[in-house]
């Protein structure tokens, strides 16, 4: 079980959340301006760390707020918690 | 039996090695970077089917200590698209001759896979699939609800049902294996075929000249090789960043678990898509369950409680008669999800680098294919036909392999 620091609710379970994924990859702002490779990249490609990674995740069965967090993938400690206003950043 | 009686007599201490544990030499023709099954597996097949035994699987552990030791040991072959159906099936052929070709017993059991069908509409797919099996030569067949009853009596068939059972696809040449007895038949065939197995052997590093690889460092020094297999299932991303490529993919944590053993129950693997959950039972009488992803990425090798009650609930609503049993053990591996749920078995952009991993929830069943395709891919500097569509380059080129239609997602069988 991981317990997450919830910018507007406090510490709850993890269960209460969704997993919104890589936080690093952005979607290109245009996407009709970039390559191909760049659009590959933002489609499929991860760095996939083993350690601290960055990762939305989403109060889905709370206040129902998008957050930032990083995360440790081999411990899962939750390292650092922060909050956005819009799912792709935007506003943060 | 007249082995096992004079080898008590003196303590077990003078059984002969199944493989040796040789130093590493300083050059290999080929070094293959990993010795689970797969590993082992294109090693074996490099050798047999090549004839090159200038070879190393190095492995960072033991060998069968990641992903080969922690499966499921499910066995089928029961795709829809074309390019799954003919190399899982050529990989089921082969697991249907491997214990005579290794001259080790791998325990295949064709038990049966069998998928429930809870729905209308998983009805219409499933038997959609069942036909393009069969349009591929593989084994299909639709069972009514009363077929699959009378197939598991302890199925709960009910009307009153949380997950009310309308049929199943059963592929009758499915099944199961022993999977360490996989990954050790592999290796001592391919040792006796003058393949170096070393293990405790981790890789660190990746040497480059220019765009062509020439090398590993290792915990045991360096190895030059004139070609390299990445081969590391959970690990792949990690060996690819050593030679400087970024992959289509996630790690991620799965579960299973057992039962304490009882008396013969099950004599078919039973999956439920919708309950999230499949079923077998071992040799040893544990009733094995798995289920899905604990869903955020993971390294650890351990996954979270609330997933596993969540697999438990399931299996004990289309099971009952698991309430009354008590969960012996739980483990997690590490898979490579790539973002269409199919794997990867090709070339790289860097010359003498293969890579083959990405095998999402279904590597073990692939074992024996897996190798004899990377291994025709490193002999002949070319995917085999069996292998061709399971390319890097597609993710680029749009010729995706998603057996489920559900887009990029790192969650796909």
């Amino acid at each position: 079980m991981l317990l997450i620091e919830c910018p507007w609710c406090g510490a709850r379970p993890h269960t209460e959340f969704s997993y919104g994924g890589d936080a690093v990859v952005r979607r290109p702002p245009d996407p009709q301006a970039v390559s191909l490779d760049e659009w590959l990249d933002y489609v499929y490609l991860r760095d996939n760390p083993m350690g601290p990674h960055l990762e939305w995740w989403h109060h889905v069965y709370g206040c129902r707020r998008w957050m930032r967090m990083r995360r440790d993938t081999l411990t899962h400690d939750v390292l650092e918690v922060t909050p956005v206003d819009h799912p792709t950043g935007q506003g943060s | 039996m007249f082995a096992l009686a004079r080898h008590a007599v003196t303590g077990h201490r003078r059984w002969p090695l199944a493989w040796r544990s040789p130093t590493p030499r300083r050059r290999y023709q080929v070094v293959i970077v990993g010795g689970g099954g797969h590993g082992l597996a294109t090693a074996y097949y490099l050798a047999k089917e090549h004839g090159i035994s200038d070879v190393a699987v190095l492995e960072k552990g033991w060998l069968g200590g990641g992903n080969t030791g922690r499966n499921t040991t499910i066995v089928r072959s029961n795709y829809l698209l074309d390019a799954n159906a003919h190399f899982y099936e050529h990989s089921l052929k082969l697991w249907e001759g491997l214990s005579q070709e290794l001259n080790f017993n791998v325990m295949f059991s064709q038990r049966g896979v069998l998928n429930l069908a809870h729905s209308d509409p998983q009805i219409d797919a499933f038997l959609r699939r069942g036909n393009a099996m069969r349009l591929n030569g593989i084994d299909a067949e639709w069972l009514d609800r009363d077929a699959v009853a009378r197939r598991l009596p302890l199925l709960d068939c009910s009307d009153r049902a949380r997950f009310p059972v309308l049929g199943g696809l059963l592929q009758p040449r499915g099944g199961v294996a022993r999977h360490d007895a996989v990954a050790w038949g592999f290796a001592r065939a391919a040792d006796a075929r003058g393949v170096d197995i070393i293990q405790n052997c981790e890789v660190t590093g990746i040497r480059r000249d220019g765009n062509r690889v020439v090398g590993v460092d290792t915990s045991r020094g360096h190895i030059a090789a004139d070609k390299i297999g990445i081969v590391v299932a959970g690990h792949s991303s990690r060996l690819a960043a050593m030679a400087g490529l970024r992959m289509p993919i996630e790690s991620h944590v799965l579960q299973a678990m057992v039962t304490e053993p009882v008396k013969p129950v099950l004599d078919t693997v039973v999956t439920s898509g919708a309950a999230h959950m499949y079923i077998s039972q071992t040799d040893k009488g544990e009733v094995l369950v798995g289920g899905d992803l604990d869903g955020y990425n993971s390294y650890a090798q351990r996954g979270n409680l609330p997933q596993i009650e969540h697999i438990v609930q399931a299996a004990i609503s289309v099971f009952p008669f698991l309430s009354r049993l008590r969960l012996m053990r739980t483990w997690g591996g590490i898979m490579d999800m790539t973002m269409d749920g199919s794997p990867i078995i090709a070339r790289t952009p860097l010359a003498g680098l293969y890579f083959n991993g990405g095998w999402c929830y279904g590597g073990f069943k692939a074992t024996p294919g897996s190798g004899w395709c990377f291994a025709h891919t490193i002999a002949r500097d070319q995917p085999h036909p069996l292998n061709a569509a399971y390319t890097l380059e597609r993710f680029a080129s749009g010729r995706l392999l998603d057996e489920k239609g559900a887009g990029a997602t790192p969650g796909a069988h």
